[in-house]
């Protein structure tokens, strides 16, 4: 199937988010799509899988234009989606997730036997290596995505497209993925891979688009296409993918844990006797599949949660009865996972986001009253030293994109040199410019003094920025490793368990 | 897109207050059609609504008299839900400022004047608070939804305070059930019968009276509250969102608290114009639901002090008019009731509306 965009256009109100783009695709082939948060990767999808109308321009499928007034036309048409967020019943097998919606059988009654039949073709053709009979719920999110793939399949699909499938793997899985992926081409499926990060882009991906602002700034066969390059396109600057990290120069401990744990409860997972010191300029990482005790060591640290065993010291003086308030007075701060929902009031003005938990200081006003010029001056000031990019502080914070928010998380909680930082997943979501931005700020306070605790679920970032390395599995710190001398592979077996269990 | 800042006021003052203005509007075109089906001429009997109010000043003065509870009422309800609390005791909390205040009264009988007033003033809000902290401690303890909560303490309040007077305050001798009336020293007297009375061009019985002051005073702190204070912004931080409020150590349990009470002391003051001003007794399931309007009345004023002061006008309009056209016309007053439940169904609905599209443009711009 030969799929073809013309100079498709798209605006929102106050964006043109797809400019004039025109693209062929050709059966059997791997193709990428790259470019920044924003720069219309995702609409430009949107309007292929029918989910929105263009302005201007046509598709067309075989050589005839088709209109497409939903996904359902897009289905029809054999265009898949595989999203990046799972839309899979837990409760229901893997069979019957597969075929929901579009149950073989007759008269209400679901042919199961044929369900699972079709399930096992799909599985061996392609080598998606899953149980049709499994419950949902017990499948890994590897296995789980092989099951949205599956989906996509069954309902015909021969042009398929991937939201940032890997966001959500480790690299063993996302390896695997790829592997599923060049199957997929073998056996002559178009494949369009939307993503971010360069190197799986690189490694797996024939030809690769390019987006900046709107537009389709080129298409380079992966031969000719290098990071440094795809970077510069991307962003239409000079982009240092690896930042220095100069030499540690770590101090006197600034936060010590001794035996932390608390229990396994609904929605909170287990830590059982975590220790480990962490020094003045020095960037501590933890790496860690999720669910593995990464949210409850961050908690602990920043007051949310109090430790059932153990205890936490600050300057060698212990932390009882931690508050976020309490916290954020001896000059911990936390740049929380979820900016959106935790690092950002959404529906406030930047400058409100600015004081948000300073407040009620001097910075902010006095005796109760928040003084406007204070916190205009305050968050100017932030604004441009931290660079996020905004025309007016009163905008408000929903309005800026994903580096830009989470530039505005770091300007607060890293302005006024703080003893000690909490930072979860700093750049998730980020594209590359910010990245850069926020990986160099980051070293920078190191240099001057700063502790850093940093959660990512991206080894690379991991590996860029720590000085150590701690690996958490179950609740436990199975390892501490010197982010000199490990590289993401054997991280990758660390945090799947496959080694540093027998030797905690 | 940098705007100018007065297109950007204007634009949110008309997204602001579309929904209400439209509401306003399509209920009287309902209520036109109800009264040409009754058989009368609606251009007669619509204009009776606002005739009352608007004809003399001692008309104006008694629309101001009906809207003095609305604004604290409303002031109260708008005050819990900037902290995303949503106050349905209102009723309860100004049955327990009422009677706070009257049985202040006539337990110190003695005091005077400048000590008695700012007591009784004060004696009401605090058992609006303490009514309204109640559910705002369960809400922060344990969770309980604070609906359910300000709900049930309706009922015990009514209850509470009806067998209070009944057992303890009755005055003698009568079949009302109703306090004695309170001393002279913590009576408020309308302005009729001062020396304004005259010069306003007010009827000796009307009874506008200083709780109007008092209601206009507190929609001018709850604008200072809202807009400048520390305590302000984290009534919005909580409100907005919990989470992120907490992660930025404020401590969401106390603002809860605090707010409910606040929001409590506000619809308690609602004693200060039926105790001390109107009835100078407490009588025994007084109001007609002055708590629950109060809620059409936030949404009306969009929550917004200035809003609420004059959605409470709306409102004392048409409780004025009613009268007229139960008098004048052969429409039955209830025609007045049926536009309060159209306005305030409407406002609900366009209010909806206009958030859907709000939504709606903002995930176009996320897609983007």
């Amino acid at each position: 199937m030969r799929v073809e965009l013309e100079a498709l256009s798209r605006s929102f109100p106050g964006v043109r988010a797809v400019q004039d783009v025109s693209l062929a695709y050709e059966p059997g082939r791997l193709y990428a799509l790259v470019g920044e948060n924003g720069a219309g990767k995702s609409t430009l999808m949107h309007l292929l899988y029918g989910m929105l109308p263009p302005d201007a321009g046509r598709i067309l499928v075989d050589g005839r234009p088709v209109r497409l007034a939903g996904s359902q036309d897009a289905i029809r048409l054999g265009i898949g989606m595989v999203h990046q967020h799972f839309m899979l019943v837990d409760t229901l097998t893997v069979a019957e997730n597969v075929v929901l919606g579009a149950e073989p059988g007759r008269w209400g009654r679901l042919d199961r036997g044929a369900a699972r039949a079709a399930v096992r073709r799909d599985a061996e053709r392609f080598g998606l290596a899953v149980d049709p009979d499994a419950p949902l719920e017990s499948l890994s999110v590897g296995e789980a995505q092989r099951v949205e793939i599956l989906k996509v399949l069954y309902r015909g699909a021969s042009f398929l497209i991937f939201d940032e499938p890997t966001g959500v793997l480790t690299p063993q899985e996302a390896r695997g993925l790829f592997a599923i992926l060049r199957r997929l081409r073998d056996e002559g499926k178009t494949v369009v891979l939307i993503s971010h990060k360069l190197d799986e882009v690189l490694s797996v991906a024939e030809i690769i688009d390019v987006m900046r602002r709107g537009r389709h700034v080129g298409r380079l066969a992966r031969e000719e296409a290098g990071a440094e390059r795809l970077a510069r396109m991307m962003v239409g600057r000079e982009v240092l993918l690896r930042v220095d990290k100069p030499p540690a120069a770590a101090g006197p401990p600034v936060l010590e844990a001794r035996g932390l744990g608390v229990r396994r409860r609904p929605g909170q997972a287990e830590l059982a006797d975590v220790s480990f010191i962490l020094r003045r300029g020095e960037i501590l990482g933890v790496a860690g599949v999720e669910g593995n005790g990464q949210r409850e060591l961050a908690a602990l640290v920043t007051g949310l949660l109090r430790p059932e065993a153990g205890e936490l010291r600050l300057d060698g003086r212990p932390l009882r009865g931690l508050t976020p308030r309490r916290a954020r007075d001896l000059g911990i701060r936390h740049v929380p996972e979820d900016r959106q929902r935790t690092g950002l009031v959404l529906d406030m003005s930047l400058r409100e986001n600015l004081i948000l938990g300073e407040e009620g200081s001097p910075a902010a006003g006095q005796a109760g009253v928040i003084l406007p010029g204070r916190v205009a001056a305050l968050a100017r000031r932030r604004v441009a030293e931290y660079d996020v990019r905004v025309a007016d502080t009163r905008q408000s914070a929903r309005a800026l994109s994903g580096g830009n928010q989470q530039k505005l998380v770091l300007a607060r909680e890293l302005d006024g040199d703080p003893r000690l930082l909490v930072a979860c997943h700093p750049t998730r979501g980020v594209d590359v410019g910010a990245i850069e931005y926020i990986h160099r700020t980051l070293l920078a306070k190191r240099t001057r003094g700063l502790a850093v605790l940093l959660f990512s679920s991206e080894l690379s970032e991991l590996l860029a920025l720590s000085d150590r390395i701690g690996v958490l599995y179950r609740g436990r710190l199975t390892a501490v490793l010197d982010a000199d001398v490990v590289d993401e592979e054997t991280l990758g077996l660390y945090i799947t368990g496959a080694r540093g269990v027998a030797d905690a | 897109m940098p705007r100018k800042p007065w297109r950007r006021a204007l634009a949110l003052a008309v997204e602001a207050l579309w929904p209400p203005a439209a509401a306003l509007g399509l209920s009287f075109a309902v209520g036109t059609v109800i009264v040409a089906a009754i058989g009368e001429n609606p251009l007669r009997v619509l204009p009776l609504i606002f005739a009352p109010g608007l004809g003399s000043a001692d008309g104006f003065a008694r629309v101001l008299f009906d809207a003095t509870p609305l604004i604290l009422t409303g002031l109260s309800v708008a005050y819990a839900f900037r902290a995303g609390l949503f106050n349905i005791g209102g009723e309860g909390q100004l049955y327990l400022g009422a009677f706070l205040a009257a049985w202040v009264a006539l337990a110190l009988p003695g005091l005077p004047r400048p000590v008695a007033l700012p007591l009784a003033v004060l004696a009401a809000a605090a058992g609006g608070a303490l009514w309204g902290a109640i559910p705002g401690w369960l809400k922060a303890r344990f969770g309980v939804h604070e609906v359910i909560n300000t709900i049930m303490m309706n009922f015990l309040a009514v209850g509470i305070t009806g067998w209070l007077v009944e057992r303890y305050l009755q005055e003698p001798g009568q079949m009302i059930p109703h306090t004695a009336e309170i001393p002279a020293a913590y009576q408020l007297q309308p302005f009729a019968r001062g020396p304004a009375g005259a010069w306003l061009g007010l009827d000796r019985a009307n009874p506008l009276g200083a709780s109007l002051l008092v209601a206009l005073a507190a929609a001018v702190v709850v604008a200072l509250v809202f807009r400048r204070s520390v305590e302000g912004y984290r009534l919005r931080a909580v409100g907005l969102s919990p989470p992120a409020a907490r992660y930025a150590g404020i401590a969401v349990g106390g603002v809860t608290v605090r707010a409910m009470a606040v929001s409590g002391a506000l619809a308690g003051l609602v004693g200060v114009h039926e105790v001390l001003l109107y009835r100078h007794r407490f009588l025994d399931n007084f109001s007609s639901g002055l708590g629950f309007l109060g809620i059409a009345v936030a949404l009306m004023g969009k929550n917004h002090p200035l809003g609420i002061v004059l959605a409470a006008l709306l409102f004392g309009f048409l409780n004025t008019g009613a009268l007229e056209i139960d008098i004048f016309t052969e429409v039955p007053r209830e025609l007045v009731v049926v536009l309060q439940a159209l306005i305030i169904l409407l406002v609900v609905s366009f209010s909806e509306l206009a958030l859907w599209r709000r939504r709606r443009r903002r995930r176009r711009e996320e897609a983007a």
